[in-house]
């Protein structure tokens, strides 16, 4: 039995949820530490044709068998609006549904989900595992994302929490988390890099710690760069090959399509332990194989892997250290296994890269202890994190005027003043934008603020302070105030990327029913499971002499609570089915303790004979 | 002024550093939001506040020029946009240097690095002698002067790459 925290009554535990690219985990802090709830669930979600959701390692093998119905990588595409992702519709089955202008919408055979509701089925796939595991209802979560992330990334991730019936307390950074699963505080003072590669994501974030405190100094990365990509050359390269050694080019065969990509990443794997794995494909009565040497990988990995050196390079110079000055390095996420990530690692930071914690896990155990330090469990550990992205304001000439840098602190505000152009102007738009170049087009929309139902005046003579606030989530919210009435002036934000809050608001209507309905079936099946076994031990009972030795009551009552339980067996109601069960346990009640004393009676006998 | 409040200090253009980090550690303990996500919302509201305003005052202050900047604004004292006169014949002399380079003559590169080096050593000294300054009016052209030199570096920089 696991030790449980007492939470102080009616509190039930703060989960700490890692939600990957490939993968997902949900983890609790307990007495001793954090701990990992039941397993990995592959981040693949997939829409059986009798409309069911299923999510996980099961949803995983519908990819082979059904890939239009079965979506992976999901979060690639959250918090992106269709243009953005030109590229990567070029790599990833994604099934764009018409419609998808303003939000992005997948079709997964009849149904469409936007990228926060098929997050949000994975969510609640983790929530119920935690609630079997722990035995507790869980309404709370720490998220981790990448710290790399940016506003409407994050947004759509608290989203996707909301949907799945989860009040999301934090969104923490991914590196920031697996720092806090290290336990590096036990050194008091130092300076620590984390270096995050995983499936779909790059991050690098140095950090000081203090007594506790783990200050980040400077974050960077790049949310589109992960396993993933090292597996599509491969892919590449296969998909050549057979196209060569068949004459035909199954790349529009997406089952094929799959199970190569099944066998690429199984290469990759392998390739991390042993220096020459084969590619392996049996498609159509037709076999390839193709042995990938560690050489042959990693002439093809150096490009993708190089392209996470130059925004360490950067962390390091935004932090404000020197290489050697950092004591720690940190490796997290499934990408860190390949030799040749950890050697560039040890090359850059000039020290060898700690892999003592398995990187699948480290994340979602660091949500853990950062849902600790939420519920006042921890009380020793802060975390201090930043902003990895600058925020600015459109202004003339489609210029910006940078009001927060990146790396500041977080939660972190800035303060600007706005007035009216033209006499009776009614209403100013601001255009907030995230990024570090010059140029509005070159840097990430966030959203638009329109400052409303300004009172008319001459031109100039308004007064607007606009108050920005980064909260400790990363998340951007827009305040204003008449400074000459001192009135609060209205605002309406019209987000660039993303659902609107009516939106979420109707898909959490709609997944609350869900869930209601979710957890109704998941106690009638339980019920039957529980039915089946009784029915059966009748069954094979009723073979035993015991049996026969029965009243005719008794036999009755027996036959009755059989086929009573039968009845109500396919119904929905789980009460009804356990209050038959109940029934039928105590008709048989007689009849066990019958068999018992039979048996009793048979291995004693036993014991003479052989004695 | 707010940001020296946030410390629990009187308002001063030269602080202790050490003593500033211990401080914001301090209240970092004591104000983050995460000692407040199960208390009530005004509380956490003011959680947000006061540590917003926190990082906010602690990133001006531990910057001895932002911190400059930050005092001689909150006592009303405006910096000048105009070039210090000193600086002007230099200035448009490095202006036509720019100019050729843009256009693609080579000759004037070894000129640009060299001005580069040279407005980068005068904003070097400038912030030595600001943090022994005390008089506000010194302190003022100090600024002055060097928020044109900083301009004038990034000019160089963006014609030259490294």
């Amino acid at each position: 039995m696991s030790f449980q925290i007492d939470f102080g009554g009616e509190k039930s535990p703060i989960v700490g949820i890692d939600l990957g690219t490939t993968n997902s985990l949900v983890a609790v802090m307990e007495l001793t530490g954090p701990r990992i709830l039941s397993g990995i669930v592959p981040s693949v979600v997939s829409v059986k044709e009798s409309g069911e959701v299923i999510v996980g390692a099961e949803a995983r093998e519908m990819l082979l068998t059904h890939p239009e119905r079965t979506v992976y990588s999901v979060k690639r595409l959250m918090g992106r609006g269709v243009d953005d992702i030109q590229d990567e519709l070029k790599l990833f089955p994604f099934q764009i549904a018409e419609g998808s202008e303003s939000t992005i919408k997948l079709k997964l055979g009849e149904k469409t989900f936007t990228p926060p509701e098929v997050s949000a089925h994975i969510l609640r796939k983790l929530k119920l595992d935690a609630e079997a595991e722990l035995g507790v209802q869980i309404s709370q979560a720490v998220i981790t994302v990448p710290a790399y992330f940016n506003d409407a990334q994050r947004q759509a991730t608290k989203d996707a929490g909301r949907i799945a019936g989860l009040e999301v307390l934090r969104l923490v950074n991914e590196p920031t988390a697996a720092a806090l699963a290290y336990g590096l505080d036990k050194r008091k003072e130092g300076i620590v890099a984390v270096y995050d590669f995983g499936g779909g994501t790059f991050d690098i974030s140095i950090l000081r710690l203090h007594d506790g405190i783990f200050e980040v100094l400077a974050t960077n990365g790049d949310t589109h760069l992960g396993g993933d990509d090292i597996d599509n050359l491969l892919l590449k390269i296969a998909l050549e090959d057979i196209q060569s050694e068949w004459g035909i080019d199954v790349s529009k065969k997406s089952d094929a399509v799959q199970l190569l990509r099944r066998a690429v990443i199984d290469a990759k794997e392998k390739l991390s332990f042993v220096p020459s794995a084969a590619i392996d494909l049996a498609y159509g009565g037709k076999t390839y194989q193709r042995e990938i040497t560690r050489e042959l990988f990693d002439k093809l990995a150096t490009p993708v892997i190089d392209q996470t050196l130059g925004p360490c390079r950067d962390c390091i110079k935004d932090a404000g250290v020197a290489v050697d000055q950092i004591d720690e390095v940190v490796m997290v996420g499934g990408s860190t296994r390949i030799p040749l990530v950890r050697s560039a690692v040890e090359v850059l930071f000039r020290k060898r890269p700690h892999t003592e914690l398995n990187p699948d896990e480290v994340v979602a155990l660091g949500a853990a202890v950062q849902a600790g330090i939420l519920s006042g469990d921890v009380e020793d550990k802060l975390l201090l994190d930043v902003t990895p992205l600058s925020l600015g304001i459109e202004t003339m000439g489609g210029l910006i005027s940078k009001l927060i840098h990146r790396n500041s602190t977080i939660p972190a505000s800035a303060t600007e003043q706005f007035t009216t152009a033209v006499d009776g102007q009614r209403n100013v738009l601001i255009h907030v934008v995230q990024g570090e170049r010059e140029l509005v087009k070159d840097c990430r929309s966030l959203a638009r603020f329109d400052l409303k139902d300004i009172a008319p005046m001459p031109a100039g003579f308004a007064r607007i302070e606009v108050r920005f606030l980064i909260d400790a989530n990363g998340i951007l919210s827009v305040t204003a105030r008449d400074t000459r009435s001192g009135k609060e002036q209205s605002v309406e934000i019209k987000p660039s990327y993303g659902l609107t809050d009516d939106q979420v608001e109707a898909m959490i209507l709609e997944s609350f029913d869900k869930a209601q309905e979710d957890f109704n079936e998941r106690q009638v099946r339980e019920a039957r499971v529980e039915a089946d076994t009784i029915l059966a031990a009748t069954d094979k009972a009723r073979q035993n002499d015991a049996y026969f030795d029965l009243t005719d009551q008794e036999r009755s009552a027996i036959e009755r609570g059989v086929n009573e339980l039968l009845v109500v067996y396919h119904g929905d109601d789980h009460l009804l089915i356990r209050s038959k069960i109940d029934q039928l346990n105590e008709a048989t009640q007689t009849l066990a303790e019958n068999m018992m004393n039979t048996a009793v009676r048979g291995a004693l006998k036993g014991t003479n004979v052989n004695g | 002024m707010l940001y020296y409040e946030a410390f629990g200090l009187e308002p001063a253009l030269s602080l202790d550093p050490d003593d500033l980090k211990k401080r914001f550690y301090e209240r970092s303990r004591q104000w983050h939001p995460d000692r407040f996500s199960r208390a009530s919302a005004v509380e956490q509201e003011k959680a947000l506040e006061m540590t917003s305003t926190l990082n906010d005052a602690f990133r001006t202050l531990r910057d001895p020029i932002a911190r400059a900047e930050y005092f001689l604004k909150e006592k009303g004292i405006e910096l000048s946009k105009e070039a210090p006169p000193e600086l002007l014949e230099e200035v448009f002399e490095l202006n036509m240097a720019l100019e050729e380079l843009r256009d693609g003559d080579e000759s004037t590169r070894p000129q640009l690095i060299e001005a580069r080096n040279r407005f980068i050593a005068m904003r070097d000294s400038i912030d030595q002698t600001l943090a022994a300054t005390t008089d506000l009016d010194q302190v003022r052209a100090l600024l002055n002067r060097r928020r044109y030199i900083k301009n004038l570096i990034r000019d160089v920089e963006n014609v030259l790459p490294n």
